[in-house]
């Protein structure tokens, strides 16, 4: 296994690993040497832009580049792409469904010592809202690599969310993924344990916690937020009864949120909750901010036990 | 330009006016005081300068236009039905629930519709992507846009302004239609961005101001633009909000209001005259 790589390291590389395709163009907003499309533009350097610090600019020249035939991935910090750019998102990308590919780094309260205003802990709910567009929120190296070769074969507007931090590498190099999918990282009975993103390293933490107290959690990484895995949902809620969520991201409107909405309609069962709890970040180490908001395995695992609880 | 010329392109820019108030009137609602001060200009562009095909609306190689002010959808409809990218007829069915003809430019269900706008400011800024994607290429198609004076209050437009210049794009023609009329009055009053030459000039663009109604100098703003190297070309086009139909002109009240089946007749009848007296001139 390789050493800890954060998800925007491995989209800068992706980029660069499949950038051979003469169709590929990334735009960046002053931002490139965090985002990672350096790595991009030094092997190039004509198909990179840099945009300036105008982040809604940005958004529509991607739209533009991608009326004229070009795959254009926009890359800025999850705040200014979904949150300053939203309305550019929106009218000028989702409306006309224009293959623009949103790499939106440092999202979530991980990015640590900035502080609130850089940590975008919305932009799921923000863009799961919009129509026409994917979402697939990553939480190794691999998968990284796998989303930005899906966002490429995937026609129409797609989110990508990668974070700051180095995080463990979940998956084997071989790997294989499908778009729209989710993933069955660890089988069990007792409870479902559904995360994405760096949360997934601790979803797997927490069914070890839990099989200590002889808990037998199934653990599902669903990448794909939108369109999100119905089925593998609806089998975990009938197979083990409830379900536990974890995401690194507003309990509003994101993974949680998507995962209740199919259990409400199809089989409803406890859903509880691990994410940010209606609050701003702040600053702070990452992994002190992680534990001081509780993504934690054992937040996890105890609200795992407080699900089966419920039964 | 000679006189047959100038004649012809006049009796069509009737045509396309005749087809704003019909299409506003029938919807209820709509926007034809900048659709007719905007006219002239889409006139010239798709009947004399534009390489665009009706036949084939997405080929890659076509010039583009970016109907920034896409609330003027209306002038960009009857322009494209006019040259036969669609029926006339269909005009009338603006805005209504069953038909493709979207209260704002939609690209996706609109032939001839280069980009889908409607959020002021987003026009300008697609724009420069597609021009950007002509250098990347080595296509020698250009980008026009239209856009409101208005509009330039928005930020974004000067984002867009920056980056336009900063990427050296020549094949970019802008027209700012001047009617200095928004909805909430004039320009001036409600946020002036005056000077506006002058502010797109230390934006790094080529600036020229025309009479938006007199095909000469849109012909040789445009041919001026054709020649200059190196930047983004701005076309400052003073205008007559509602030209053309004599109770809409210099009202800030037919911004946004569709003309009544009385007004509408009264206007078509206006229109009509005019393209008699156009009749008498060429004989």
């Amino acid at each position: 296994m390789a050493g800890n790589i954060a998800t925007r390291q491995a989209y800068g590389e992706a980029l660069a690993e499949f950038g051979a395709d003469e169709r590929i163009v990334v735009l960046d907003a002053d931002l490139s040497k965090s985002t990672k499309t350096d790595i991009f533009m030094k092997k190039y350097p004509n198909r990179h832009f840099n945009m300036g610090i105008a982040e809604s600019n940005m958004m529509c020249a991607a739209a533009g580049l991608a009326s004229c035939g070009k795959i254009v991935f926009a890359s800025s910090f999850a705040i200014f792409a979904a949150g300053r750019a939203f309305e550019m998102v929106r009218n000028s990308i989702c409306y006309p469904s224009l293959n623009v590919k949103i790499g939106a780094t440092h999202a979530g309260i991980s990015v640590g010592e900035d502080g609130a205003s850089h940590q975008a802990i919305e932009d799921i709910a923000i863009m799961r809202s919009i129509p026409n567009i994917s979402i697939i929120s990553p939480c190794d190296a691999v998968s990284s690599r796998f989303a930005v070769k899906a966002a490429i074969e995937k026609e129409g507007p797609v989110y990508l969310r990668f974070g700051r931090l180095a995080v463990p590498q979940i998956y084997d190099e071989n790997a294989t993924f499908e778009f729209g999918k989710g993933v069955t990282l660890k089988d069990g009975d007792d409870v479902t344990i559904i995360a994405n993103g760096l949360m997934v390293q601790y979803a797997l933490e927490a069914a070890k916690i839990l099989q200590e107290q002889d808990i037998n959690a199934r653990v599902i990484d669903i990448h794909t937020i939108k369109p999100i895995d119905r089925d593998i949902i609806i089998k975990a809620a009938k197979e083990t009864g409830c379900i536990v969520t974890a995401e690194e991201h507003s309990v509003i409107g994101g993974l949680g949120s998507a995962v209740a909405e199919v259990v409400c309609s199809e089989y409803p069962v406890p859903v509880k909750m691990v994410g940010i709890e209606d609050k701003f970040g702040k600053s702070g180490n990452p992994y002190e901010l992680l534990k001081l908001y509780g993504l934690t395995a054992e937040n996890i695992a105890a609200k795992a036990v407080e699900a089966m609880q419920m039964l | 330009m000679e006189k047959k010329e100038i004649l012809s392109l006049k009796r069509i820019a009737t045509n396309i006016r005749k087809g704003i108030l019909r299409a506003t009137c029938s919807a209820g609602s709509g926007h034809p005081g900048g659709s007719l001060s905007i006219t002239d200009i889409m006139t010239y562009l798709y009947f004399k300068e534009m390489n665009v095909d009706p036949k084939d609306p997405r080929n890659p190689d076509r010039d583009r236009f970016v109907m920034s002010k896409g609330h003027c959808a209306p002038v960009l409809y009857s322009t494209l039905a006019e040259r036969g990218f669609f029926p006339k007829e269909d005009l009338t069915t603006l805005r209504k629930t069953d038909s493709y003809l979207e209260g704002h430019p939609n690209m996706k269900s609109v032939p001839g519709v280069d980009m889908s706008t409607g959020s002021l400011a987003q026009g300008i800024s697609t724009a420069i992507g597609m021009a950007l994607a002509a250098k990347l290429d080595n296509k020698n198609y250009r980008v026009f846009v239209g856009m409101g004076d208005g509009e330039l209050e928005e930020g974004l437009v000067w984002e867009a302004a920056m980056a336009a210049a900063h990427y050296k794009l020549d094949n970019l023609i802008c027209f700012v239609d001047y009617n200095g009329l928004q909805i909430d009055g004039k320009i001036t009053d409600v946020m002036n961005p005056e000077p506006i030459a002058d502010k797109f000039a230390a934006f790094g663009w080529y600036v020229q101001s025309i009479d938006a109604h007199d095909y000469n100098q849109i012909e040789q703003a445009i041919e001026n633009a054709k020649k200059q190297k190196g930047k983004p070309n701005m076309i400052v086009a003073h205008s007559i909000k509602g030209k053309g139909v004599s109770f809409m002109e210099n009202q800030a009240g037919w911004h946004g209001v569709a003309p009544k089946p009385d007004e509408c007749e009264r206007g078509l009848a206006e229109l009509d005259a005019y393209l008699a007296s156009l009749d008498k001139e060429e004989q």
